[in-house]
């Protein structure tokens, strides 16, 4: 089994998997920070007022924290799977640092109030464009190191990681289409219910790809390495990437249902978000019955914990999805806390979790450990954030379908039994269970940087030669 | 709805794009085996050997 001379570039998989914890632990804590805004308003002071740190919270966890998780496990993956070394010299090094770039960016023009006003993607067009180039950089590392690879066959978590560069790639350019009117200011190419079309056509094909089909991929690879069993199904996996890509990108429209869009259109987004229902689960059942014959790993192993919880996670708020792009229940849950409990249900549950133990997979492989510094520690996080979870996403479940029904209820004479001011009022205790949430989740991050840090000091990271594919059986 | 007119060629274009990769990844064997490649990434031994001093290897008996 000896390797050949070239080793593996784990450098810049080092750097983006310690940024993952370093940004994690600072979107969750502007979560944290705006949910007790909703309890006690007093906290919005200036600048630092809801409106201005919610598109920080957003930006951070998803594109700092979820990104840096990409990044890290995509060039591990690709690198391990194709034996061989990333490609792209100089661009390696760019993908990391301009991502980084772009995150203090944000981080600074979003509480100044510099924002397109676009969900999801709210950075001005500046930082739009350095986007472009760092991610244009990173599909060139990652197809260039799939091009060199030295095995035949590509795995399947590489084909979810490239659609999700792909996909990306293009629902950033067709949405980030705008024109400057100044350096910090810019108009949307699209207006109206068109923009706003074309908005909810990115936010969730960016869930889709961006959240959904990247952390599939780490799904395929983590799972079954940190299992020690193959995925229960190869190729129910492949017909899980085929099927997903070839129906995610319709579904856009139920975040406009009863709104100026035609209503053909609203349809359309419903039946391909039920549609989605299936793949979905054909990609949890997969993942989870892994360890069909070998469930007894689960209960000392919390990295697998994790891991099998996130997918738990994914397959509630996939089956949520769908049943809330009906119509009939959008008119109940559309514009209440309900949308932001099925979101933390994938957020938290799915993404976190997920991410947090791929995280827990690499970081003793990149210090040259046998294993993390306290593995007592991954279990209380991994209790610790999972109450969280669960009591946000119950908080913000009956929160929720209160408002929707105060909202729609009715007198005999027809005048609203509520007026909205009641809803908001009524909302306060489980505003307060929601951010009590949150403090439980940001503190399993800040035990995860404990233990990421002990497992750093005096860490060997020393780069590891590639290993040589192992000989071809079939 | 102007916005239509994009996005639906967009959409064409790319079930087009994915439809062509997916006939090429079909006509180059990539799927010909559908079982073998789940466990070929267990029987790549690209576990990165323990420190000297840390005697405890972890799950590598299972990857070899």
């Amino acid at each position: 089994m000896s390797g050949t001379q070239t080793t593996y570039n784990d450098k810049v998989v080092r750097q983006f998997a310690v940024m993952t914890v370093i940004w994690g632990i600072v979107g969750m804590l502007v979560g944290v920070i705006i949910a007790a805004q909703l309890v006690w308003p007093e906290l919005n002071i200036g600048w630092l007022h809801f409106g201005r740190l919610r598109p920080l919270h957003t930006n951070a966890v998803i594109f700092a924290f979820g990104g840096c998780a990409l990044f890290a496990t995509s060039y591990w993956c690709v690198q391990r799977t194709g034996h061989t070394r990333l490609w792209g010299g100089p661009l390696i090094p760019f993908t990391f640092w301009g991502w980084q770039i772009v995150i203090l960016l944000a981080a600074v023009s979003l509480p100044l109030g510099i924002t397109t006003g676009k969900e999801y993607a709210e950075l001005e067009w500046p930082i739009d464009i350095l986007i472009t180039l760092v991610w244009v950089s990173y599909g060139l590392v990652f197809f260039g190191t799939i091009a060199k690879r030295t095995v035949s066959h590509i795995y399947v978590a590489n084909w979810f990681f490239g659609a999700m560069i792909v996909a990306v790639a293009l629902l950033h350019l067709v949405n980030s289409c705008e024109v400057p009117v100044g350096f910090l200011r810019s108009y949307s190419c699209y207006a109206g219910v068109q923009d706003a079309m074309i908005q909810w056509w990115y936010g969730h094909n960016a869930v889709g790809f961006f959240l959904t089909a990247g952390f599939l991929g780490m799904m395929y690879y983590f799972v079954p390495k940190q299992a020690g069993r193959p995925v229960y199904s190869y190729r129910l996996s492949v017909v899980h990437f085929w099927a997903l890509i070839f129906t995610y990108m319709w579904a856009g429209p139920h975040h406009l249902h009863y709104t100026a869009l035609p209503d053909w259109t609203q349809s359309v987004g419903m039946i391909f978000s039920l549609i989605l229902l299936a793949p979905s689960w054909g990609g949890m059942i997969n993942g989870i019955m892994t360890l069909s014959g070998a469930w007894h790993k689960l209960r000392d192993d919390p990295i697998l914990k994790f891991l099998i919880t996130s997918l738990s996670f994914y397959g509630m708020s996939t089956f949520e999805g769908p049943m809330m792009s009906i119509k009939t229940v959008n008119a109940l849950s559309h514009y209440t806390d309900w949308t932001v409990g099925h979101v933390h249900s994938g957020a938290l549950g799915w993404v976190a979790m997920v991410s947090i133990g791929s995280m827990y997979y690499l970081l003793p492989r990149l210090f040259g450990k046998a294993e993390m510094f306290s593995t007592k520690l991954i279990t209380v996080h991994f209790w610790i954030a999972t109450i969280g979870t669960v009591l946000y996403i119950a908080a913000t479940w009956i929160s929720g379908v209160m408002q929707g029904l105060m909202w729609r209820a009715v007198n005999t004479d027809g005048t609203l039994a509520y007026s909205f001011v009641e809803s908001v009022k009524g909302s306060y205790p489980f505003w307060a269970i929601r951010w009590l949430g949150g403090v439980l989740f940001l503190t399993g991050m800040l035990i995860m940087a404990y233990n990421m840090f002990k497992t750093m000091a005096g860490g060997n990271t020393k780069d590891v030669p590639v290993v040589a594919a192992v000989a071809h059986h079939a | 709805m102007e916005s239509i007119y994009l996005l639906i060629p967009i959409s064409i274009l790319l079930v087009i794009f994915i439809a062509a990769i997916f006939w090429w990844s079909v006509r180059s064997g990539q799927f010909d085996d559908l079982e073998g490649p789940g466990f070929r990434i267990l029987m790549d031994d690209d576990e990165r050997p323990p420190p000297p001093v840390d005697s405890a290897p972890k799950n590598n008996s299972e990857n070899i």
